[in-house]
């Protein structure tokens, strides 16, 4: 794919796509270790990014991945990194450490079943982990859920801009569907990959070393042994994320104001809940969807949306009720919020989903 | 044509993957909204196969389906573990060379193709996948018979295996209007 040209439409399954948006947005260092369903994204960055100009790193495992990630993008690299569910949980420390230290990254969960090693068939059980974080300490990180190949490569794509902007990691949270389907797409440019000598201009943050010029030294860092140093550092990470919950905040919403139920889900999911929503159309029910495509930052302003017609708001998730969390805050006390949930690598068809909103829907109108 | 909702079932090694991936570039080379998703997990030459394949005019919503307007089934516990996926009216084609019970479904179209048998007629056995592709293709309608030749060309057979297009031509056009 490396040859095709930007513009051009071609065929790609969900984990090549992901790789090749990750190498033109500028991503020019990999380390991972694999794991189904997303381990044709180290095979095909061990075959691409070398020949390209980029470095392909196999890690011991996923802790070492996280901190060879921390320690090139404190270098001034740019750095992907892609793992599932188990992986992800094991870089979960890493997080933490590069939030606090301001080290810019893009992380991708092509997410499967657990808890545990759970199984390999495509999940949405890390959603708490994604939007609340696994490491220790106070840090957010944006999370944007894509639901074609064509968002995810536009995603990643930006989230490489925005991971430099905002000096902090940027999640992209696909399901193991993604990884495997294929769709047509339409690839973005390659922006340039940034070269050593250019860092020191470019992220006068980063362990660059001594330049030439000047005698500025800089210092990466997690560790502040003061409390009231720490804090103020805790304070100014917030003002950020403060600012990142009023830009970064996305969401595609669909008839929710003259609804009878609003469907609310993200990812492949919400395409499932999409067909649903036809299917209940069929019997005179009115179904809208709000798809979340920022997890964290999560769209809650979304909800006051919802029109008076509104019965009930139904989060639909493949996991055991953890986006239902974010729907309660987004709905408040105005309407009941309700569950639809497959777990363990099980997908509702849409039809599963529309009978499910339908019993819902008539128990709430009682 | 709104949508049509393709299920392509058999055994690992029989050509399942590569028959829905070819219908998939070639909905993509008429400009036409498609998704493909395979079944994965620990499988193997041998195991089970299959994949969906979706050709719309308009946005794909759910990449997974629960009926399908075509069944292609290569093999008998493909037969046995779908047929009833083929919505009423459907279409049904059937790999009669090494399947030999019948179907139970009265309401759909069945095409039972002998690929294998039909494949040795022309010359080249292996290329039973394409025989039954061909046929998958005439009964459906889900893209033109040339673009899957387009499709072979450019991207299925591309290379070393380039030398196997003219055989497999043949094979895809035993049914060819």
């Amino acid at each position: 794919m490396s040859g095709q040209r930007a513009g051009e439409k071609v065929l790609l399954k969900g984990n090549e796509a992901f790789a090749e948006a990750a190498i033109r947005g500028g991503l020019r260092f990999y380390f991972g270790y694999p794991i189904t369903p997303q381990s044709e994204i180290p095979e095909y960055m061990s075959r691409e990014l070398p020949r390209r100009g980029g470095v392909f790193l196999q890690a011991e495992s996923e802790l070492g991945a996280i901190n060879m990630a921390y320690g090139a993008g404190a270098a001034g690299g740019a750095v992907f990194i892609s793992s599932s569910s188990p992986g992800i949980a094991l870089m979960q420390e890493g997080m933490s450490f590069l939030c606090s230290a301001e080290v810019p990254l893009v992380a991708l969960n092509v997410s499967r079943g657990g808890p545990g090693i759970g199984g390999i068939q495509p999940g949405q059980a890390d959603y708490f982990q994604a939007t609340r974080g696994g490491g220790n300490g106070d840090y957010r990180i944006p999370v944007f859920a894509p639901a074609s190949i064509q968002e995810a490569i536009d995603l990643i794509y930006e989230a490489a801009g925005l991971a430099e902007t905002w000096r902090n990691p940027v999640m992209i949270f696909a399901d193991g569907i993604m990884g495997q389907m294929m769709e047509p797409v339409v690839l973005p440019e390659q922006r340039p990959f940034i070269e050593s000598v250019e860092i020191r201009r470019r992220k006068p943050w980063a362990i660059s070393g001594y330049g030439d010029d000047d005698s500025r030294r800089n210092i990466v860092k997690s560790l502040r042994m003061q409390p009231d140093e720490l804090e103020a550092h805790v304070e100014y990470l917030f003002e950020k994320y403060a600012r990142a919950e009023k830009e970064l905040t996305r969401v595609e919403t669909r008839d929710i104001d003259d609804a009878d139920i609003v469907l609310v889900a993200y990812g492949t999911v919400a395409r499932i809940a999409r067909e649903a929503a036809d299917i209940l159309a069929g019997r005179g029910i009115k179904a809208g969807l709000i798809r979340p495509v920022s997890l964290w930052p999560f769209p809650y302003a979304a909800f006051d949306g919802i029109g008076p017609r509104t019965k009930v708001v139904i989060s639909a998730e493949l996991s055991m009720g953890q986006m239902l969390d974010d729907v309660k805050i987004g709905v408040g006390k105005r309407l009941p919020a309700r569950l639809i949930h497959r777990t363990g690598g099980m997908i509702p068809t849409s039809l599963e989903i529309a009978d499910s909103a339908e019993k819902i829907y008539r128990e709430a109108v009682q | 044509m709104s949508a049509q909702k393709l299920f392509f079932a058999g055994s690992g090694g029989q050509g399942i993957i590569l028959m829905g991936q070819m219908v998939t570039y070639a909905a993509m080379f008429e400009d036409k909204q498609t998704t493909y998703y395979p079944s994965y997990g620990p499988e193997m030459r041998g195991g089970t196969a299959n994949c969906t394949v979706i050709v719309s005019d308009s946005e794909v919503s759910s990449p997974l389906i629960y009926d399908a307007d075509c069944l292609v089934a290569m093999n008998l516990p493909s037969l046995l573990k779908f047929e009833k996926m083929v919505k009423p009216g459907g279409t049904l084609l059937v790999n009669s060379s090494i399947v030999a019970r019948k179907t139970e479904r009265g309401d759909i179209r069945v095409f039972e193709v002998p690929t294998i048998e039909i494949a040795r007629e022309l010359g080249s056995p292996k290329s039973a996948n394409m025989v039954m592709l061909g046929a998958a293709v005439r009964a459906t309608g889900v893209v033109r018979q040339e673009t899957i030749e387009r499709v072979m060309r450019e991207k299925a057979f591309t290379g070393k295996k380039a030398e196997t297009i003219p055989a497999n031509i043949k094979a895809f056009e035993y049914f060819k209007v």
